[in-house]
């Protein structure tokens, strides 16, 4: 294999696991609720940003991390509990612009709370390059993927082991029959929206010692992490990893081999296509005929 | 005359035969009921019916006429009209706008005519509106030409559905449970508006489970069991069919 | 008819109010705006379709009539008809696979659509000037430049008036009854005869070249046009001015664009919390007020809308 080849692998594999992350964080809430939750980027950015934050305020990294994903989840519970929930039923237009609502004032809290500077963290566990098949490799981006692997283990180990996970697929599956047989759906949102924004705001602190981090970050990442979920199959697990993997490596390809100006058109094409040829995805349900 | 015949129609979905070597003809200005237990395919014939589902296998004859249609639209323009067991009233207009729109097939309304409101326009709009307010009263909405869609009660919603399929002037009118959820009152009144229908010369075919509406109505009686023909005839004949009483478990009057 | 003549009313009294060029050029964005959601509630609010990425049309319509005029020497009204043309043409050809999508996957197309019609206008900075965008001839009528505030004042005016009229006159014919039916129950309105997919596409493509118009006429009016026009929060402020205003309301969308481009105007002296107040407000609105500010409001005074 080329080493230029293996680099964009690799790259693309790196990218690929954030876009990951943030679509699982997308299917994880849509199969909760079926609300698509344009403000997902946005846990991401405060994913990055809190950690830079708590991190120049004294805390040593690990704990500064800790503590960005547990303030992202603390958000993720209230714009459940405060946006998402009053407006329980509403049409589809209605609660897209809720959370694009959300996610602009996130965005602007952001900006006054800390600062529209670019910042960055600091690698894991350093800088020096690790040769791998002919191309070099950060030892962040063994972090990003490693990590991203290992969430993906817990969490399937999360719906499939534990009460609380079944408990979120059951109300994804038949959401009447949930509540008949005594799940709180009241609950099961809460808990979907505060686990995505943990998976969204790790996925931010990840990236930002490769691609720092800043105000805006999140509004790409996310409409980008969303294109991941629809390539994967809305609403599936799996797919988003998938999904997400397999965008990174078309994005890092595309822009290696094709073209590195419209790199980031990449996704949104990919979207498109799959949208109007395949809309179920790669691992998704086939369009089920209409009644 | 033939008004619609089917020839081995059928629909399979991923495994389930919903409707299974159908062959029936519906003679012109006849009451062609289509009956049977739940899961039966009836609905699904009514779609099958209206392109809303494309058959698996089969074909369709319309007025000994290949029928040809792919969408729905087309089905309707051939001369197939409509109502829903799950009513599929437009909510967003009023009662005589809904007879309005099912009038659509009927005018002739160009883009650049409905942006500049041409004059032609505007007298085409006053007769349909005419029209169908005339349709309204037919099914014994009178009172409620200016009434909103969704301020009405459901036995007038339901009358409102058969206006709006009568306004597209089909040639058979399929009525999918026109007596569900309605109470004994609203049913003789189902009845005689089926009645009246067809005494003007339309072609009903039905998909029923009151049973005594059906035996009052029907002319034909088409009963379908696991999405395969049963049995058919007339109402008595059908009616007194072992098979049939013993599918439907004693069900009945 | 009767708000047609009460919004000429106003149209030809606010200049009484308007004190300065600075409030002649509020009214005259809240009316291309107001323009652009008279065409995008056509498509959300009477066909009951959702477009995420109008920004794009508006773009392709700034950035045609600019690049023709600007580049190619074209004189500013056909290159302004090319324009419009242009992104009617674009959504004509995008439209039919697209709108097979229902809901969340129509929305998620358009808004990569938008988008991608971003990234391109973006990269392509040879035409295009790039980030930095460009500059763009004045709008001359028969050889005449037309500048000045109160001139555009006029002919926007005249414009929304138009726009709103023919809007109207749609909705109250067969053709928008048609569009309404296909909103109240797809299934229920091609068994009635109605060719849904020609429909959706006809709402499509008519406020995809209603919104390239306005474009056009933004970047004559301001010179100059920059990318941060086409961008996927311009696509969101126009959807949420037609909410806001009320969907299937043509008034409604004339007060959600005026409104909502008037605020921020007077957030401006808030110019940090600009982006807190605007998504506030977005949540609050869809929250409390689903329906929309004029249904809601006619609602509460008792009147049937």
């Amino acid at each position: 294999m080329s080493g230029e080849l293996a680099q964009f692998l690799l790259s693309g594999l790196t990218v690929g696991s954030i876009y990951a992350l943030v679509a699982l964080g997308f299917a994880i809430i849509y199969n909760a609720s079926h609300v698509i939750n344009f403000a997902q980027g946005e846990f991401v950015m405060i994913g990055g940003m809190a950690a830079v934050w708590l991190l120049a305020a004294g805390l040593p990294l690990a704990l500064a991390g800790l503590g960005a994903v547990a303030l992202a989840a603390l958000i993720g519970l209230a714009l459940a509990r405060f946006a998402v929930q009053p407006a329980r039923g509403a049409s589809v237009v209605t609660l897209i612009i809720i959370t694009i609502g959300a996610a602009i004032l996130l965005r602007g809290l952001a900006s006054i709370v800390w600062d529209k500077r670019i910042h960055a963290l600091p690698a894991f566990s350093g800088d020096a390059p690790i040769a791998v098949a002919g191309a070099t490799i950060a030892p962040q981006s063994l972090w990003v993927i490693g990590v991203t692997a290992l969430i993906v283990c817990a969490l399937w180990w999360f719906f499939n082991r534990t009460l609380t996970g079944k408990a979120i697929l059951a109300v994804s599956h038949n959401r009447l029959a949930a509540q008949l047989v005594g799940i709180s759906v009241r609950r099961v949102l809460l808990v979907s929206f505060a686990l995505s924004a943990a998976l969204g705001a790790l996925a931010g602190i990840l990236i930002a010692p490769i691609t720092f981090t800043s105000w805006d970050v999140g509004v790409m990442l996310g409409l980008k992490g969303f294109a991941a979920a629809i390539l994967g199959g809305m609403g599936s697990g799996p797919g988003a990893v998938v999904g997400g993997l397999v965008l990174g490596l078309l994005e890092s390809l595309g822009a290696g081999y094709v073209s590195s100006a419209y790199k980031d058109a990449i996704a949104f094409i990919v979207m498109l296509a799959v949208l109007v040829l395949m809309p179920g995805g790669l691992l998704g349900a086939r369009a089920a005929e209409r009644v | 005359m033939s008004l619609l015949r089917a020839e081995g129609l059928a629909k399979e979905f991923g495994g389930v035969r919903a409707v299974e070597a159908l062959d029936f003809e519906i003679r012109a200005g006849q009451v062609f009921s289509i009956i049977g237990p739940n899961g039966a395919g009836k609905t699904t014939l009514l779609n099958l019916l209206t392109g809303i589902y494309r058959p698996s296998a089969g074909r369709l004859w319309l007025e000994g006429r290949a029928l040809a249609a792919r969408a729905p639209h087309e089905f309707a323009a051939a001369g197939i009209g409509r109502t829903f067991q799950n009513l599929q009233i437009f909510f967003n207009m009023s009662a005589l706008e809904n007879v309005m729109a099912g009038r659509h097939l009927h005018e002739r309304c160009s883009l650049a005519a409905a942006l500049l409101r041409a004059p032609q326009l505007a007298r085409a709009e006053r007769e349909c509106r005419r029209l169908a307010a005339e349709l309204l009263a037919f099914v014994g909405l009178e009172a409620s030409i200016d009434a909103a869609a969704d301020a009405l009660p459901y036995g007038a919603l339901k009358r409102l559905e058969i206006a709006r399929a009568l306004a597209g002037e089909p040639r058979l009118l399929l009525l999918d449970e026109p007596a569900a959820g309605l109470n004994p009152s609203e049913i003789r009144e189902m009845d005689a508006l089926i009645q009246r229908l067809a005494a003007r010369g339309i072609t009903i075919a039905l998909v029923e489970h009151n049973m005594k509406l059906v035996m009052d109505v029907s002319d034909h009686v088409l009963v379908l069991d696991y999405g395969r023909k049963l049995a058919e005839g007339a109402p008595d004949a059908v009616r007194s069919d072992p098979r049939v009483i013993e599918a439907y478990l004693g069900a009945g009057d | 008819m009767r708000g047609l003549l009460a919004l000429a009313a106003v149209v030809l009294l606010a200049p009484l109010a308007l004190a300065n060029n600075y409030h002649y050029e509020i009214a005259i964005l809240a009316g291309l705006n107001a323009i652009v959601c008279v065409g995008l509630n056509l498509l959300i609010g009477y066909a009951g379709q959702i477009s995420l990425g109008h920004a794009g049309f508006f773009g392709i319509g700034a950035y045609g009539t600019a690049i023709l005029a600007a580049r190619y020497g074209w004189p500013p009204l056909a290159s302004l008809a090319a324009a419009t043309a242009a992104a009617a043409l674009l959504a004509w050809l995008v439209g039919r696979p697209i709108l097979r999508l229902r809901g969340h996957y129509l929305a998620m197309a358009t808004l990569g659509l938008g988008i991608i019609i971003s990234i391109v206008i973006t990269t392509e900075d040879r035409y295009t000037g790039g980030p930095d965008g460009m500059s763009v001839p004045p709008l001359a009528l028969a050889g005449a430049a037309l500048a000045g505030e109160r001139a555009w004042y006029w002919l926007v005016g005249s414009l929304l008036l138009a726009t709103v009229w023919l809007s109207l006159n749609l909705i109250d014919s067969p053709v928008g009854r048609a569009l309404r039916a296909l909103h109240g129950s797809e299934v229920a309105a091609e068994v009635a005869g109605i060719d849904s997919a020609r429909h959706k596409l006809l709402a499509f493509v008519l406020s995809a070249g209603i919104a390239g118009l306005a474009g056009a006429l933004t970047a004559h009016y301001a010179g100059f046009i920059t990318p941060g026009k086409v961008t996927f929060l311009h696509s969101i402020e126009l959807v949420v001015m037609v909410v806001f205003g009320g969907m299937a309301s043509t008034f409604g969308a004339v007060v959600g664009a005026t409104v909502l481009t008037a605020l921020p105007q007077l957030l401006t002296v808030f110019k940090e919390y600009e982006m807190v107040v605007f998504g506030g407000v977005m949540m609050l609105t869809m929250i409390f007020m689903p329906k929309g500010l004029v249904p809601t409001l006619a609602a509460l005074a008792g009147r049937r809308r």
